[in-house]
Parts: structure tokens; C-alpha cells; sequence
């Protein structure tokens, strides 16, 4: 779905080149500013795929592991029983691809566990096992 | 069991002093009586009591409300007295709970004794006692003199700002005088909100009185409006200890205790979940405080290495940081050295951080959440390989700690 993002504002871009050079400036140039975008846009999905993949996340046997980010490299761990919600949303692109964003919710404002891009039925796998684990494990304030 | 007559005294005289004018309009007068009838009426409709461990609270003229509290979650009691209220003998007994600043339960305006006896059975039945277990006897920890109140809020970074001020003023101004007026009027303005802030400070920290009492920590102060506040043992999420620059030449600082909870603070008052143990004080009544709050928070703590110095070329002169058995220290700032301590125990999560700059460097920061907005413990600028460590480790001592997991001891 990142990738597509990226494809979808790259075309855009590249359509809005072609119609405004045309008007202005004549064929090449028009060729100029759809290769230039191309270039970009292939530049952009290298960056949004190094990004896809720094995600990732590990259910351990007592906490949630989560991995993300390139150039701020960050990871958080979440003990089940620290878990006071967890929050399955999913908005309309999101829904388009079948996927949603699982989010984990403790006590302190600074917990910072989300999972963006789970397939639906993983995300609901997810939700049941985490909600069941933390009811397990509460350990309360 | 029900709120006094007396409040609605209190309501009324608050709502006379609402307009705050001299010249009584037909409007005001409506006003008045409309808030006083609607104070009045959330008063005869307010009920409240204990029923095993919890308390409700029903309130509602059209749309009742029903708040019930486990008092077993209680994150503190407090006693509070509004100037007005104090006047009259009325007191107001706050609980408060984790969650958001809706959650705390308000029984507004009661005798003062009948105030203190429902906080000591409230209390009671926090700890899971009977409620007609009398208030246990308390032992003073700490008095801060008002003397010393009133210098620390003298002593803020904003002394060398306004003296700077002060000489650009008088410079510019000798050789222009539409300068001076319109400088001089918008210090003045500066003047009196710092002058505010200050007043604020010292009047709700006048005569502050730490006490300990074996159903939590009672912390007392006021100048006009008292609170007390009592926090039970168990429930210090964090304590932080700040030493602004004009307080170390003096061998002061301060003592924050962080609770959890108040997470918005839009209620009238701020949601106090930062509570001053110690507003100002020497060292060594803070070390005495906190060996009442945390007994065991020894850690042996030690440096980022000296490449750390590139990342924070200031404050590396304190970093330090360390985890010991139940608690994990962090020691920051260059201007103003604040020491952070976590209990192992109240830990939600770990998080870990590597900018580009820290791993070219080979370093790593590791955070510990504990509840609240802005509390959590930093270690920064770790060697990668001890923040690794940490990392595997540190999930295994906190489960330790909350005793969900057999110690190796």
C-alpha cells in the first residue's frame, strides 16, 4: 500500500507535468519532467520499501517487541500485562487493501507500540491473542 | 451520609463574587441567581457513599450521573479547603483516579471534621481495612521554612532576563523617549505576570508540611486555600529531583513526585499529577525524603562514554545513569541538573532510539515509560552494546520487580 502511495502521487505528479509543459513549453520538456518524475518516484519507493521493511514486530513470551524506523532506528518493548487497550483501526485507503493498524495502549502517554499494515485477519489474530494475554498477565498501575 | 447545608453558602458567595464589578446591573443580579440556583441544585441532587470498596457518587437533575470509584485504584485522597469554604469551616474531599481528570470523584463541601473522618475512612478502605478504622498517627518528615519559599520563588533564570531588560531599557531609552514608554509599559506587563506566577507558587506552597503516615505520604500546604493530599505508598509512579542553576550554589532543589492519572488537565485546576514533596529544600532533607519514598533506589551509576560528549556537548557534564535491583536513575541537564527515578516495578514500557548521529557514534538512548504524560525515565547516550544489554535484561528485572515473575534470589 506504501508503494502505491508512492506510484499514485508520482503519477499525478508526472499527468500535472505533462498538461502544464505542454501548454508552455512543447514536447521535450515534457519528456524532460516525466523522466525526472519517474527517477523520483523510483527513488521515493527505495525509501518507502527500506521503510516497509524496518517494520517488524516480535511476540515474545512475555512482551510485544516492535522494530521500526531507518534513520531513527527505534524499538519498544510492551510487557502483556502492561497493556491497558488495544485499538484496531482501519481508515478507507486502508480498508481498500484489506489492512488495518493495530495500536497498543499502557498507562503512560509515551508507549509508542503501533503496527500500521497488518492484513485484517492478522490484526484481528493479533487484538484476540494480545487482549488475551494481557488479561492473563494484568498487572494493573 | 450527604454534603452540608453550609455549601450552599459557599456556591453563593462564589457566584456573588463572579461579576467581580461594583455596579450591580439587572443582568448581573440574574446571573448571580442563576448560578447560584444551578449550584443549589447540583448540591440537593448530589448523593454520594461507600458500598464495600467503592464509592458512588450520583448526581443529575434530568441526566443522572453515576461515578463509582474502586477505591482499591485510588491514586490519592486529597483535602481541600477553597478560601472560601475554609471560612466557613468546609472542607472538599477529592479522590483521585488513573484515568483522566473526569474520573476524580468531588464530595463538595462537608464539615472540616466530617471531612477528615470520611478522607480517614476512604482511606481505610483503600487499604483494604474496615472504615471505622480511625486515622492511623502520622510523623512530621519536613518543613519548609516560608522565608525559604519566598527566596526560591525570587531565584528563577527570569532574574538576569529582566535585569538585561532593565539596562537595554534605560540605554535605549536616554536617547529616545517613545522607547522608553512603550518598553517600559511592556515590562511592567512581564513584571506582573512573573510577579503572579510567583504569588501562585508561594501561596499554594505556603507552609508546606511532609508528613508520613502508614496509609501514604500527607503533603499539607496554602497560604489561603489548604490542601491536603494524601498518596498512598505504591502509588509513586516517579520521583524527580531539579536543581536550577540559583538553587546549587545553595545546596537546594526540588522534589517532584509523579502519580499517574490527570492525563488532561482541564479541570478548573490543573491536574496536579506532578506534586511538589519537597518545593525547595537542601540536599539533605531531599535525601532523608526520599529514603521515606524509595527506600531502595540504590544504582550504581555511571557515565555515557566520552564520545557521548559530540551528542550533548553541554550536558554530558552530569549524564549519568544507572539500574540497580527495584530502580532505574537517570541524571540530566547542564543549566538546571534534574535526576529522574523509576521504581522497576512502575515501568509500562521500554523504548530504545538511534539517531544517525548517535550510530556513528555507537550510542543508544533507552527510555522507561512509566504512566502519566511526561514521566519516563531516559537513559541517554548509552554505548550500543550496554543499551543492547539493557534492552534484553531490563523487560526480565522489571517483571522481577512487579513480582510477576520469581526473582533469582
Amino acid at each position: 500500500m506504501r508503494r502505491l502511495e508512492v506510484a499514485l502521487g508520482a503519477l499525478g505528479f508526472a499527468v500535472v507535468g505533462v498538461v502544464a509543459s505542454e501548454v508552455e513549453l512543447g514536447l521535450a520538456a515534457a519528456a524532460g519532467v516525466v523522466g525526472g518524475v519517474l527517477v523520483m518516484g523510483l527513488l521515493a519507493e527505495g525509501f518507502v520499501n527500506r521503510r516497509y521493511r524496518s517494520w517488524g514486530y516480535l511476540e515474545r513470551e512475555d512482551d510485544l517487541f516492535i522494530r521500526r524506523g531507518v534513520l531513527i532506528k527505534r524499538l519498544s518493548i510492551v510487557p502483556y500485562g502492561r497493556m491497558q487497550f488495544v485499538d484496531v483501526t482501519a481508515g478507507v485507503v486502508e480498508r481498500m487493501f484489506g489492512i488495518a493498524t493495530v495500536r497498543l495502549h499502557t498507562a503512560a502517554a509515551a508507549t509508542d507500540a503501533r503496527l500500521p499494515g497488518l492484513a485484517v485477519s492478522e490484526a484481528a489474530r493479533l487484538r484476540e491473542r494480545l487482549t488475551s494475554l494481557g488479561e492473563a498477565r494484568a498487572a494493573g498501575i | 451520609m450527604g454534603p452540608s447545608l453550609l455549601g450552599i453558602l459557599v456556591i453563593l458567595a462564589s457566584a456573588a463574587a463572579l461579576p467581580g464589578q461594583a455596579g450591580l446591573s439587572a443582568s448581573d443580579l440574574l446571573i448571580v441567581l442563576l448560578v447560584a440556583l444551578g449550584g443549589v441544585v447540583y448540591w440537593a441532587v448530589t448523593r454520594w457513599r461507600v458500598d464495600g470498596d467503592t464509592l458512588r457518587v450520583e448526581t443529575g437533575l434530568f441526566r443522572r450521573q453515576s461515578l463509582q470509584v474502586p477505591l482499591s485504584r485510588a491514586q490519592a485522597v486529597d483535602l481541600v479547603e477553597p478560601f472560601l469554604a475554609r471560612v466557613l469551616g468546609l472542607a472538599e474531599v477529592r479522590v483521585r483516579t488513573g484515568g483522566a481528570s473526569r474520573g476524580d470523584a468531588r464530595l463538595c463541601y462537608l464539615h472540616y471534621n466530617e471531612a477528615t473522618l470520611v478522607r480517614a475512612a476512604l482511606l481505610a478502605v483503600a487499604h483494604g481495612l474496615h472504615e471505622a478504622v480511625p486515622a492511623p498517627p502520622e510523623q512530621r518528615l519536613a518543613v519548609v521554612p516560608n522565608g525559604r519559599l519566598i527566596a526560591a520563588g525570587c531565584l528563577t533564570g527570569a532574574i538576569p532576563v529582566s535585569l538585561g531588560a532593565v539596562i537595554a531599557l534605560a540605554v535605549l531609552g536616554s536617547t529616545e523617549r517613545s522607547v522608553l514608554i512603550t518598553g517600559g509599559s511592556g515590562l511592567v506587563a512581564v513584571f506582573v505576570t512573573m510577579a503572579l506566577t510567583a504569588w501562585r507558587r508561594i501561596s499554594t506552597e505556603w507552609s508546606f508540611t511532609v508528613a508520613e503516615a502508614p496509609d501514604g505520604i500527607r503533603i499539607r500546604s496554602g497560604l489561603l486555600s489548604l490542601a491536603s493530599e494524601t498518596v498512598p505508598r505504591g502509588r509513586i509512579q516517579a520521583v524527580r529531583m531539579v536543581e536550577p542553576f540559583w538553587f546549587r550554589p545553595l545546596g537546594w532543589c526540588r522534589l517532584e513526585l509523579h502519580l499517574a492519572g490527570g492525563v488532561k488537565g482541564g479541570d478548573r485546576q490543573p491536574a496536579r499529577v506532578r506534586r511538589a514533596l519537597l518545593p525547595v529544600g537542601p540536599l539533605a532533607d531531599a535525601q532523608l525524603l526520599l529514603d521515606r519514598v524509595l527506600p531502595d533506589r540504590r544504582a550504581a551509576l555511571t557515565r555515557p562514554p566520552r564520545r557521548a560528549m559530540i551528542r550533548a556537548p553541554l550536558s554530558y557534564h552530569f549524564l549519568q545513569a544507572g539500574v540497580g535491583d527495584r530502580c532505574a536513575v537517570a541524571i540530566s541537564g547542564r543549566v538546571r541538573r534534574e535526576t529522574v527515578w523509576v521504581p522497576l516495578a512502575k515501568a509500562q514500557s521500554l523504548r530504545a532510539a538511534q539517531g544517525p548521529v548517535q550510530r556513528s557514534l555507537g550510542l543508544a538512548s533507552v527510555h522507561l515509560d512509566v504512566a502519566g504524560r511526561h514521566t519516563r525515565a531516559t537513559l541517554r547516550d548509552r554505548a550500543a552494546p550496554e543499551a543492547v544489554h539493557l534492552l534484553e535484561e531490563l523487560p526480565v528485572w522489571c517483571a522481577v520487580a512487579r513480582g510477576s515473575r520469581p526473582g533469582p534470589v
